[in-house]
């Protein structure tokens, strides 16, 4: 598309002071990406190991976990283990599940033309952020309190 | 169609016609997603353990294959949807633009296919199967 580059253009980002509002829109953007990417791939690998039968679906557990210490009664002390780079990738796909859940839904309300004023706006972008923190922290203390 | 700006180039032109459907399908495949990830989220947290047996036997029941059946294709449509405003707001050569949005087909029309046919193979196998 041709465009006269002597005219001026509204100004953009580097003019704005930044704000919990321009946090959150980048965020959503780069959350979904990352889920659509990060989380899409993993997704189609667990399920395609799952279907390819039980040898499949062991290498895929193998890669994600590593076995516990065994103890002195020769059993193993609790469940298998995340292994780092999984835990990262997966808790960082559940805060990014969180935060551009409530932020989509912050997106809701604006869709309706509510939630503009300047204090709401704020208060709720920074709502998306705390919110997603605590629901990823609850998230995983779920899965570690059950061992 | 002057030099001007862009909004003065387009305005009067009336809409492309296809952005509302965009925006639409957004919404829709969003709600969808919003319930179908938190019931799946829910389902991994309340089986005991994620080993094979289990896991296989949980999607093997249709009150599980086919909200998982329905949350592949809302949440690969919505995908597809929200990368291609991403590619169309940050890649701006038109080659590359084009050649992103076909790989951006590509990817989730393949992935969601595969997904799809490994839950429909685990959903019909023969009761038994996981051993």
């Amino acid at each position: 598309m041709s465009r006269n580059r002597a005219r001026p253009l509204s100004p953009h980002l580097t003019i704005w002071r930044w704000g919990p509002h321009m946090l959150v829109s980048i965020l959503h953007r780069a959350t979904g990406t990352a889920m659509a990417i990060g989380g899409g791939v993993i997704l189609i690998w667990w399920l395609v190991a799952l279907a390819s039968g039980p040898d499949s679906y062991a290498r895929f557990i193998d890669l994600m976990t590593h076995n516990p210490p065994i103890g002195p009664d020769g059993m193993p002390m609790g469940p298998a283990r995340l292994n780092w780079l999984p835990a990262l990738v997966l808790v960082g796909l559940s805060w990014s599940f969180f935060q551009h859940m409530l932020s989509g839904l912050r997106h809701f309300v604006m869709d309706i033309g509510a939630g503009y004023e300047l204090k709401t706006n704020k208060s709720a972008a920074i709502a998306t952020i705390l919110g997603s923190l605590i629901l990823t922290v609850l998230f995983w203390a779920v899965i570690l309190a059950r061992g | 169609m002057g030099s001007g700006t862009g909004i003065g180039r387009v305005r009067g032109l009336g809409s492309a016609k296809s952005g509302v459907h965009h925006w639409w399908l957004q919404r829709v495949t969003a709600v969808g997603n919003l319930l179908l990830v938190l019931w799946f989220l829910v389902s991994l947290l309340r089986l005991p353990n994620l080993g094979y047996k289990l896991v296989f036997a949980w999607l093997h029941s249709p009150l599980a294959s086919v909200p998982m059946l329905l949350l592949v294709v809302s949440t690969f449509w919505h995908f597809r949807l929200g990368l291609q405003v991403f590619i169309e707001d940050y890649v701006h050569e038109e080659g590359s633009k084009v050649a992103a949005l076909i790989a951006l087909n590509f990817y989730v029309i393949a992935g969601a296919a595969l997904a799809i046919f490994s839950i429909l193979r685990i959903a019909f196998a023969p009761l038994g199967v996981a051993g």
